[in-house]
């Protein structure tokens, strides 16, 4: 272990957090590795598993209420716990540097973006001003972001999620670090951004030579730019190895768990193809609509879906396919089109539609944990459409939402608990419960899976498939997720800028010959063989002006 | 101990106990007080002794039985101003958080135009025009205060409102009524409840100040501003007298917050 090639070497790292019953609670357990110079270790877990913690805890830092209790972390040779607070400074930022998940939570919106990414090398009087910027400079060149002279003129509202994710590897990078800590940085961005991100990232890396942690709860993205993964679970270490040992021969059963389901991700299993012929659900005739003073949201979309049929929206963000969402509920009012639902046209707004056209259209959102009041208990929330829509008694509204949590296989005697008290999984299944208590022939799922671990996502589909061949309920998917499209719909329909650039059933609109534009979105999808990235890069030069 | 079926810290006990016996004092001042509170019972500003145990104020009435009256008088006074106020504020702010633009132009710019204009002079202004009657007092001051709610609750119920559950309501069809008394009031409590706590403790101090000017709580009626004003002065002469009021002000004060600190942890949502 000792050897000159060790950057960094953390042993028997243990980090509790303060519990709120005056307790203690362990994030991370026992956790040892080490990293080389040069190398790159994949963090590999799902939420909760103390990728963050520990990629934090390499810079000697922790957040609010936790604290490292026991091991010892060992950087270039020195106990980093034992450091003043003057010699963190001293290696935060510049030694070791962090680029975190939200360039855009990251950047001081009030200060050009060539300013702050200047600020560590300049602060820490490593080089001049003059020196700094032109050090930017051809930071942003190998970045390859637009006019790389002036790009740091620009503020941060200025620039794209993806330039701005760039321009603060740009801000790590200046003071030439050792280390670099990569927090999910490609996570908040769009799969066709994804890739330029990644590669970018990767080219930086390995032509400076610094090594990284890369946290990441995705194994194919991991797969692209580490040499070594580590496999974290409720913050303890499940496995160890090289990136190709894990993908291909993963020895822990939990390991083994999330490849498989990452594979069935990609796979190119299509649902099988609802029978044609039965009563439409849900029709849009060139329906358009726009917030005030904006270009149209949605412009000219025509749809139809059938009864037991899942049609789903994919896109990028600001695709419009949200917005979609909104103007079929009667939030956003349509500016023109037709809206057939069950043979009758819907009013454009919410508050002209009867309550029975309500009860009939229900929605599930991406963030269970803001679609729940916290002050309710389950017995409340997905009683209360039971009592609303159906005016049932006060006993069969508990009789139903008994009935109902087995449906979504959670324990009656959640009954009385608060979403508070709930995984995020459960939280999901209880958003699923509340539909259903309506009793809705169409679902709109925003998302549903997109803030979830990819294991308990999976657990969430299962349940919205089952739930569909048993209830025989329409589903809307909206999402930017295409192995979820893959797995759910029997038609699909691609947004780009309000429109629908591409539609008809899954297995055709995901088989060649393509919409240039799904092709791309297809191809953005990274894989879990190594040299996918490169792969992509040089099938995509040429193509991507083309659609541009 | 225990209260709402939690745990309660040290720090919590102390403000509840200390906001205990000031009720306590408040309810049963004529049992426990020593002498009247108008009573001239000795020489103006004799010191502490066994019979006067704080001594005697400027006309020579007691000083404890003083306090012990003026507990009531202001904690009385600043609960039912700041009820009132709480009533309004958040009557007002909710509505004009869900009613929509026009209503929202319509009570903000009221509120604006109330806030623009210096509280104490606004008070001034009514009371001597109106009298210094006790029930033009409370209406003031709560109009006053309420327009402060008024900014919080809005704020409070826009920021609820802009969440998934309560769009979920909407959807459902529910009526505005039942969205804010069922999705956005529950979630505004515990806010809510600390701008109570201090609330009350500034109309205690608003209070004081019309009395100084002869506007609030008139004599020979003792609250513990006026009295802190009254005693201010002999500070300079060694009588430490001003020490009781002010020393009961903070203390109450303190142990509101304390107490209102954990209420609103034990209602903060865990993230």
């Amino acid at each position: 272990m000792t050897n000159a090639q060790t950057l960094l070497t953390i042993e028997n790292l243990r980090i509790e957090a303060a519990s709120q019953a005056g307790g203690k609670t362990v994030l991370v357990d026992n956790v040892s590795f080490s990293l080389r110079r040069g190398e790159v270790l994949g963090l590999i877990g799902e939420s909760g598993a103390g990728k963050s913690t520990i990629g934090l805890s390499s810079m000697n830092y922790t957040r609010g209420g936790c604290a490292i209790t026991g091991g010892r972390i060992v950087f270039d040779g020195e106990n980093i716990l034992e450091l003043s607070e003057a010699g963190n400074r001293a290696l935060r930022g510049v030694r070791i540097a962090y680029i975190a998940q939200s360039a855009a939570a990251s950047f001081n919106p009030a200060l050009t973006i060539g300013r702050q990414v200047c600020e560590v090398a300049v602060r820490h009087h490593l080089v001049g001003r003059a020196e700094a910027a032109a050090k930017a400079v051809e930071l942003f060149k190998a970045l390859e972001l637009p006019d790389p002279e002036h790009f740091g003129e620009r503020y941060p509202h200025q620039v794209s999620g993806g330039q701005l994710q760039r321009a603060m590897a740009a801000m790590a990078m200046i003071a030439e670090p050792d280390l670099l800590v990569f927090d999910e940085p490609t996570t908040a961005l769009d799969v066709t951004t994804q890739v330029e991100v990644l590669s970018l990232f990767r080219k930086l890396i390995r032509e400076r030579g610094t090594a990284a942690l890369y946290i990441t709860h995705d194994l194919a993205v991991v797969a692209q730019i580490a040499d070594r993964i580590l496999v974290l679970r409720h913050g303890k270490m499940v496995e160890m190895g090289a990136a190709q040992d894990i993908l291909t021969a993963p020895k822990e059963d939990y390991t083994r768990r999330l490849v498989a389901e990452r594979e069935a991700a990609t796979a190119d299993a299509f649902v099988s193809e609802g029978e044609g012929g039965r009563e439409a659900v849900l029709t849009l005739d060139a329906v358009t609509a726009s917030y005030a003073a904006l270009p149209r949201v949605v412009d000219t979309v025509s749809l139809s879906m059938a009864r037991g049929d899942t049609l789903a929206i994919v896109g990028e963000s600001g695709s419009g396919k949200s917005t979609l969402a909104r103007v079929i509920v009667g939030l956003l009012p349509r500016e023109s089109g037709r809206l057939m639902f069950q043979g009758k046209e819907l009013s454009p707004g919410l508050r002209e539609r009867s309550r029975e056209e309500l009860r009939r259209i229900q929605m599930i959102y991406q963030m269970p944990d803001m679609a729940l009041n916290p002050k309710h208990t389950l017995l409340e929330i997905i009683g209360r459409p039971v009592e609303f829509y159906l005016g049932k008694s006060k006993a069969e509204v508990r009789a139903r939402v008994l009935e109902l949590l087995r449906q979504i296989e959670l324990p009656e005697h959640f009954i009385d608990r608060r979403p508070t008290e709930l995984s995020g999984g459960q939280k999901q299944r209880v958003c699923i419960a509340r539909a259903l208590a309506a009793e809705p022939d169409l679902i709109i799922c925003d998302e549903v899976t997109s803030a979830l671990d990819p294991l308990v996502a999976e657990e969430i589909l299962a349940l919205l498939r089952r739930l569909q061949e048993r209830l025989g309920l329409a589903y809307l998917f909206i999402t930017h997720d295409l192995s979820t499209v893959r797995r759910v719909a029997n038609t699909v329909a691609v947004m780009r800028k309000g429109k629908v650039v591409a539609y008809g059933k899954t297995a055709e609109v995901f088989s060649p010959p393509y919409h240039p534009y799904t092709e791309l979105l297809l191809d953005s999808v990274p894989e879990m063989r190594p040299d996918w990235l490169d792969d992509v890069l040089a099938a995509r030069k040429g193509r991507v002006e083309a659609t541009r | 101990m225990q209260l709402f079926g939690r745990k309660m810290p040290l720090r919590a006990q102390i403000g509840l106990a200390i906001v205990i016996i000031n009720l306590l004092a408040a309810i049963f001042v004529p049992v426990i007080a020593p002498y009247p509170e108008a009573e001239v019972v000795g020489r103006a500003w004799a010191g502490s002794s066994a019979e006067h145990w704080f001594g005697l104020d400027n006309l020579g009435r007691d000083i404890l039985s003083r306090l012990l009256y003026g507990a009531r008088l202001s904690i009385g006074l600043s609960l039912l101003i700041t009820t009132l106020s709480f009533s309004m504020g958040v009557f007002g702010g909710f509505a004009a958080a869900v009613l929509g633009k026009a209503a929202d132009m319509v009570l903000s710019r009221i509120v604006d135009l109330l806030l623009s204009m210096p509280a104490l002079i606004f008070a001034m202004v009514v009371l001597s025009v109106l009298g210094t009657d006790l029930i033009v007092l409370i209406v003031t001051i709560s109009v006053l205060d309420a327009t402060r709610i008024f900014r919080v609750a809005r704020a409070l119920a826009m920021d609820i409102e802009a969440l998934d559950y309560v769009e979920v309501a909407r959807l459902r069809g529910e009526g505005l009524w039942w969205i804010v008394r069922r999705e956005i009031l529950p979630n505004a409590v515990p806010p809510l409840v600390a701008e109570f706590g201090l609330r009350f403790c500034f109309t205690f101090l608003f209070i004081s100040a019309l009395s100084f000017l002869g506007l609030g709580i008139q004599p020979p009626n003792a609250d513990w501003g006026s009295m802190v004003k009254d005693y201010s002065a002999l500070i300079m002469l060694g009588v430490p007298a001003v020490f009781y009021p002010a020393g009961a002000i903070a203390a109450l004060t303190i142990g509101i917050n304390m107490l209102v600190d954990w209420l609103l942890s034990i209602n903060t949502v865990r993230r």
